[in-house]
């Protein structure tokens, strides 16, 4: 593993630092926190999943935890306690951190699929704390608090959205340098090797459930990070922080991002908070779409987006872009096709038991479909097959095309190893 | 029990292990003075693997006591037994395949160098460790594919490294277990003279199913059989022990050349 260029890391910055600039809305500025807040949490799940092969299914227990104790945090900053604001996710932090003392210690005594179950369990178990608990956890309707309180600093009162934009921005930024920095000491070493080969781990000298437990630790203590700036934002806390569901989405998008490398799950909590935010007010039926979207990557690009980009920035650097691109094209337009007729379909689908109040037609992409006819039905469905069928078709050109690629780029390296 | 002489690298003494309804060990007593090489031979299924299981902590014993360097390691785990001074390499590559050749010696000396499970240095600042690795990656041949992920090495190269993660912590206790299985005579014959450059002035424990590099590499010779030492001795005795040419040797040995 190389390390990353310094120039990767002042693009890095300088788009925290322009991206509300460059996108002044309220509306956009909103989506930019929310992005900053889900690239700590998906890098801090991807030192589990990508670093040390720990598939978890509780990572929201940590963040979550964060969350409650960062917002009980400001109202006692509201009620007088001398803490800057700018602290609180900090006190997020260490919530996560002290969280997975015990509970990590439990988790990580195991690996594999032991491991994903203990984790499961252990979100169900603090899940059905929330409503023992009522008086920490605030019962069904949450937490709540005004982030301007105490006394602001240099004037900056975290009032305005941009404001608190920017500490998002600040925290992103070290988390992640602080996490890639981990990546490169002797013990984010040994969490590597632990995910490949926990066996001969402990026959070098290392404990590899003391790797897994340290590693499990630290990234709760980012996740906790994460909820403790999410609190902050929302100024609302509610249970969902903690849900199943949620770990979940952060297992979806940081494979979506791709786990392999560094930076895949900062492409991962992008494409979250788009999904999140865009997708769900674009159609009622996204959540389909993201499962769709999931499987497919699951089945065809299993490295994430982020393994699609570096395979595809080596094709680019070696020249050889414009030899893939009519088979790109011509499977692009396949892939419209087949998805304008899934779209159809699954839009009618989900308007079916709505057709009752809401009428039995709809309009997509400027056609009126009808729930009613057969035709509107047998028209998606076919459209959708023959995307497919010709997407199958044009696939095989591709997969050619590409092999063709690495086969050449593989000879221009052996050609200029020689001497 | 106590150690014969707490000069010995290695003593076993009443060993016993069964799995499922075998014995698989049935009692073995063995001495290993520091610097030794030993030779273990024996047939398919004598208990070779299962006493380097039982030496490392990779099994428990049912029954005996193990010293190294005159301190008791049975009931350890491998991880404590490994930070004794004992290291092993196995009968199946097991490396780290998305590590590359580097780090993946890097990784198996990181603890005897101290860095333990340290978060405050970084890997490019550990000058001992970087350069350790690259002067075994030299004696190793393969510091051509230093880069080279370990899961695209070919075969003979991974065990090489196999070899190389054994001794990178540099254990005074080398346990081989078959370093030269599946390769080929001639990659066999490159690979002794690199087992013995690498083993040098350490102890060295090493089962091998190629009698002329047993004979070749060895200072003395264990024969088991069933789970039983049968011999304990230089060489020529054992090769001249009529036991051992009866239960095992004689046919092997015929095919080596030395009948």
């Amino acid at each position: 593993m190389r390390h990353l260029p310094v120039w990767v890391w002042a693009g890095y910055a300088l788009t925290l630092v322009l991206a509300p600039l460059v996108f002044t809305s309220s509306h956009s500025q909103a989506l930019l926190s929310q992005m900053g807040i889900a690239i700590i949490v998906c890098l801090s799940y991807n030192l589990l999943l990508g670093q040390g092969g720990m598939l978890s299914f509780g990572h929201a227990v940590y963040s979550g935890m964060g969350a409650f104790l960062a917002m009980h945090t400001l109202n006692w900053v509201s009620g007088g306690l001398a803490l800057p604001v700018s602290l609180i996710p900090l006190v997020g932090g260490l919530a996560g951190l002290v969280l997975a003392l015990p509970l990590g210690w439990v988790s990580t005594k195991k690996s594999g699929m032991p491991f994903a179950m203990i984790t499961f369990g252990m979100g169900e178990l603090v899940w059905a704390m929330v409503l023992m608990f009522p008086g920490f956890f605030g019962g069904e309707a949450g937490l709540s608090g005004n982030r301007v309180a105490g006394s602001p600093l240099l004037g900056i009162t975290f009032g305005p959205q941009i404001e608190l934009y920017y500490l998002i921005a600040a925290y992103a930024l070290v988390s992640t340098a602080l996490m890639y920095a981990f990546t490169r000491t002797p013990l984010g070493h040994m969490l590597n090797a632990v995910r490949d080969n926990p066996e001969r781990v402990a026959f070098v000298g290392y404990n590899p459930q003391v790797v897994r437990y340290l590693a499990f630790v630290i990234a709760a203590f980012f996740a906790g990070i994460s909820g403790g700036l999410a609190a902050l934002n929302f100024e609302i806390v509610t249970a969902e922080v903690l849900s199943g569901t949620r770990s979940g989405l952060y297992l979806l998008f940081t494979f979506l991002g791709g786990t392999g490398f560094f930076f895949g799950p900062i492409i991962g909590a992008i494409l979250m908070v788009l999904a999140l935010v865009l997708l769900s007010g674009l159609t009622q039926a996204w959540l389909l779409y993201l499962g769709l979207a999931f499987i497919v990557m699951v089945m065809l690009a299993p490295g994430g987006v982020a393994a699609l980009v570096v395979a595809h920035l080596r094709v680019a650097k070696a020249g050889y872009v414009r030899r893939l691109l009519p088979a790109y094209l011509a499977l692009l337009a396949t892939v419209l096709l087949a998805l304008a007729g899934a779209a159809a379909l699954l839009e009618m689908l989900y308007h079916l038991p709505l057709g009752a109040a809401l009428g039995s037609e709809l309009r997509l992409m400027g056609i009126t479909l009808d729930t009613r006819t057969p035709g509107s039905w047998l028209g998606a469905t076919a459209v959708m097959l023959i995307g497919l069928g010709l997407f199958e078709s044009r696939r095989r050109p591709l997969v050619h095309a590409w092999a063709e690629v690495q086969q050449a780029m593989a000879q221009d390296t052996k050609r200029r190893e020689l001497p | 029990m106590k150690p014969t002489h707490p000069s010995f690298a290695l003593e076993l003494k009443g060993l016993r292990k069964r799995l499922g309804k075998t014995d698989i060990i049935n009692g073995i007593d063995l001495s290993v003075a520091a610097r030794e090489r030993i030779g273990i031979i024996g047939p398919n299924g004598a208990g070779k693997s299962t006493l380097f299981n039982l030496i490392s902590g990779r099994l428990q014993p049912d029954s005996g006591r193990i010293w190294l360097n005159g301190g008791c390691i049975d009931g350890k785990k491998p991880h404590e037994i490994s930070r004794l001074g004992l290291a092993r390499s196995f009968q199946v590559s097991n490396i780290f395949p998305k590590l590359s050749v580097f780090e993946n010696l890097r990784c198996a000396m990181l603890w005897s160098l101290g860095y333990k499970y340290t978060l405050l240095k970084f890997l490019a600042g550990l000058d001992d460790a970087n350069d350790r690795v690259m002067a075994l990656l030299e004696m190793l041949h393969l510091a051509q594919q230093r880069d080279t992920l370990a899961m695209h090495l070919s075969y003979a190269e991974q065990r090489g490294l196999e070899v190389g993660i054994t001794i990178a912590s540099g254990a005074d206790v080398i346990l081989l277990d078959e370093p030269t299985a599946g390769m080929s005579q001639s990659e066999t014959h490159r690979f002794i003279p690199l087992i013995r450059q690498a083993t040098e002035g350490k102890t060295l424990l090493m089962v091998e199913h190629d009698m002329s590099v047993v004979f070749d590499l060895a200072d003395k010779i264990a024969v088991l059989v069933y789970g039983k030492l049968l011999a304990f001795d230089t060489p020529e005795a054992v090769r001249a022990n009529a036991q051992v040419q009866e239960a095992y040797l004689g046919s092997v040995a015929a095919q080596a050349g030395f009948a």
